[in-house]
């Protein structure tokens, strides 16, 4: 048990799974000799040899693809899309396969694979690197997506898509790689997929969030606490399925809710938070639930992008509504 | 990596400074200047490119993707195109970018995380680095397209990489040119390695080059850091396309002496003899000089002049990007459509209104 960062965290995960089950095969580009470009492989190629860590010409589509004949012969294979803003290639075998192929099958055939991505911004990193993608999945019928924010959370929950029996989509926002360091459990441990974490208790306004999203919101919450408002923090930690429970259990106690994600407004994951809120705490709400949101512009090039992402200055603004509603 | 000179590959000029017989034949034919004008842009180029490493560690740009080693293949190629010519370039192609026309400030702040240096000045044909990896070899053969249907004699090109020829748009790509005989020249600059992975584990076949018969079309296997074949071998198909015998496959051998980008560590996958000898024996640039002192063309003394030339070029670029106007928040706005629409124009005042300060300092 020692300090780990998410990405050592998630390197750990892939280190527990390999060693645990000898179905597990790591793909993707560069994740072998090199480690993967931000050594989440790191040593896992001479660790476990170059048959179960493989280094795959640079494809998106032919890693997808090839996931799935793997995985209907029993295999698991853990895929690495270097970005998840370089997936689209890949995006049909998603949608088309990977996504639908136990209805199509009837079940005939496992199909257990984990595609694993990078995302978000907040790094300084080239052009096209950095969108939130995370709707175009969670809106595919037969994927579950999760995404965490903390290493304890990215290792159980990495692990926990490794055993769940239907395809997971894990995305890791990037900005939290190297950001934060805690004590991670040894071993192999499951965060169930489903389960919200309540990151802080509150009795006003509760923020719901996810990602590189949740230390903001968290942030903000200290910042209010002193003005003497009270938020409790919700990382739903699992995008599909939501934890409805945690959810309206919070709002229906607090009576306001304000939803924060880095992907553009419209269409984005807040819209189906807000719409089951209203569908199902309606009258527990004073005031209308709030979307705290990148704008429904292409993410920009670097120099703007702090403007573009939510912050504690425009989550600030959106408190301020709610509660003064 | 070396294995692939012992490929059959065209050679102009060997690693030693010599002109190999075609090499004779073809330096006989090109004028003065011209030859001048290789040894200036490679210098240039690396010069830039040695600058932007820096500025990328001194924090004063972002990521950067370096293309030192590959001056040959990029000096090359653009110095056989017209100003009517289309270029569709992946992220390191700054060499075919300046040669081009695009202002030397405007791919540093492009770097800088500007997209204000995405835009190339009026009349030139140059599409924004495609960060994606191969998605701009459709686009270029799309321009080639629409020279054919109006009956123009421009050409397109698209500059790739290795890594490219494995995603699908390479395949899609080759084949609609193949299919439509259109004016393309599909440019791929091997460099041996895509990020850490070789080409050996890229593809199975022994070159890139070789794949263009299985699209029926002509490919070319040439040595890229020799300038003299990689602008012969453009040249003539520039001229081929130009005339309507279609596209061609060029594959140029070459080798980035440096990382994939300023984020990435190449010690870590590549056998230091191999870089050894790419730097030290095969160099571009200094193969070139030797044959230019040789030739009398410039004299060791014009060449340190025409540095020192480079190096304050840079350093007023440098400054004419640092004084750029800073970025405007409301600019995400701009250029995302031709008219704002409602929700984006509410969307922009909530931006606007958000420089107003925090509530509780109200």
């Amino acid at each position: 048990m020692g300090e780990m960062t998410m990405v050592q965290a998630i390197n750990d995960a892939l280190r527990v799974a390999l060693k645990t089950d000898p179905q597990v095969l790591i793909l993707g580009e560069d994740v072998g000799k090199n480690g993967g470009v931000f050594r989440a492989t790191d040593r896992l190629w001479s660790e476990f040899g170059e048959e179960r860590v493989i280094d795959t010409p640079l494809s998106e589509a032919g890693i997808i693809g090839t996931s799935i004949g793997l995985a209907i012969n029993g295999f698991k294979p853990v895929s690495e899309i270097q970005f998840l803003s370089f997936i689209y290639p890949g995006f049909e075998q998603i949608v088309s396969h990977v996504a639908r192929l136990r209805t199509r099958t009837q079940s005939a055939f496992p199909n257990q694979l984990v595609i694993r991505a990078p995302y978000g911004g907040g790094i300084r990193a080239p052009e096209l690197h950095c969108d939130s993608t995370e709707i175009f999945f969670v809106h595919v019928p037969g994927l579950k997506v999760v995404t965490p924010s903390t290493p304890t959370d990215a290792k159980g929950l990495l692990l926990a898509a490794i055993s769940d029996p239907d395809p997971v989509i894990y995305l890791e926002p990037m900005k939290l790689y190297r950001s934060q360091k805690e004590v991670v459990p040894s071993g192999w441990y499951e965060v169930p997929i489903g389960q919200a974490r309540k990151v802080r208790d509150g009795e006003d306004i509760t923020l719901i969030t996810w990602g590189a999203m949740v230390p903001i919101a968290v942030e903000t919450a200290s910042k209010w606490e002193k003005e003497g408002t009270s938020c409790e923090v919700i990382d739903l930690r699992s995008l599909y399925p939501l934890d409805e429970e945690t959810i309206l259990s919070s709002v229906k106690k607090t009576g306001r809710a304000i939803v924060i994600h880095e992907a553009p407004r419209t269409g984005g994951l807040g819209a189906e938070v807000a719409a089951l809120i209203q569908e199902k705490a309606f009258l527990y709400l004073e005031a209308p639930v709030i979307r705290v949101t990148g704008y429904d512009v292409p993410v920009p090039m670097f120099a703007l992008e702090d403007d573009f992402r939510p912050n504690l200055n425009k989550v600030s603004q959106a408190i301020h509504q709610v509660i003064t509603y | 990596m070396l294995d692939q000179l012992e490929k059959e590959i065209v050679q102009y000029l060997t690693p030693e400074g010599k002109l190999t017989s075609v090499g004779e034949l073809a330096w006989g034919e090109i004028p003065t200047d011209l030859k001048k004008q290789f040894f200036q842009w490679m210098t240039q180029i690396r010069i830039f490119d040695r600058k932007m490493i820096l500025l990328q560690r001194q924090g004063r740009i972002g990521t950067y993707a370096p293309l030192e080693g590959q001056e040959a293949a990029q000096v090359g190629s653009a110095l056989a195109l017209s100003q009517d010519d289309w270029v569709f370039p992946s992220y390191r192609e700054h060499g075919v970018a300046l040669i081009m026309g695009m202002p030397m400030q405007q791919v540093i702040l492009y770097w800088a995380g500007r997209v204000e240096g995405c835009r190339p000045p009026k009349g030139v044909r140059l599409m924004p680095p495609a960060v994606p990896i191969a998605t701009q070899i459709p686009h270029a053969v799309g321009a080639a397209w629409a020279a054919k249907l109006r009956r123009e004699s421009y050409v397109s090109v698209a500059y790739f990489g290795d890594g490219a020829t494995s995603e699908g748009d390479f395949h899609e790509g080759c084949n609609f040119a193949g299919v439509f005989r259109l004016p393309a020249i599909l440019f791929c600059q091997n460099n041996g390695y895509a990020i850490s992975v070789p080409f050996s584990r890229q593809s199975a076949s022994a070159t890139v080059a070789e794949k263009a018969s299985a699209y029926g079309f002509p490919g070319v296997c040439i040595d890229g850091n020799d300038v003299l074949a990689v602008f012969v071998t453009m040249s003539e198909a520039i001229q081929k396309a130009r005339s309507g015998q279609g596209p061609t496959l060029i594959e140029a051998v070459t080798y980035r002496k440096g990382a994939h980008t300023t984020a990435d560590d190449a010690s870590r996958y590549r056998p230091s003899d191999e870089v050894e000898e790419w730097i030290y024996r095969r160099d571009p640039l200094v193969r070139y000089s030797l044959l230019l002192q040789q030739d009398g063309c410039l004299t060791k003394a014009e060449m340190e002049e025409w540095e020192e030339e480079c190096m304050q070029k840079v350093e007023k670029a440098v400054k004419i990007a640092e004084s750029f106007p800073k970025a405007d928040a409301t600019h995400l706005f701009a250029h995302v459509f031709d008219s704002l629409p409602p929700s984006l124009e509410q969307q922009k005042e909530a931006l606007q209104h958000l420089e107003g300060g925090y509530p509780w300092e109200k």
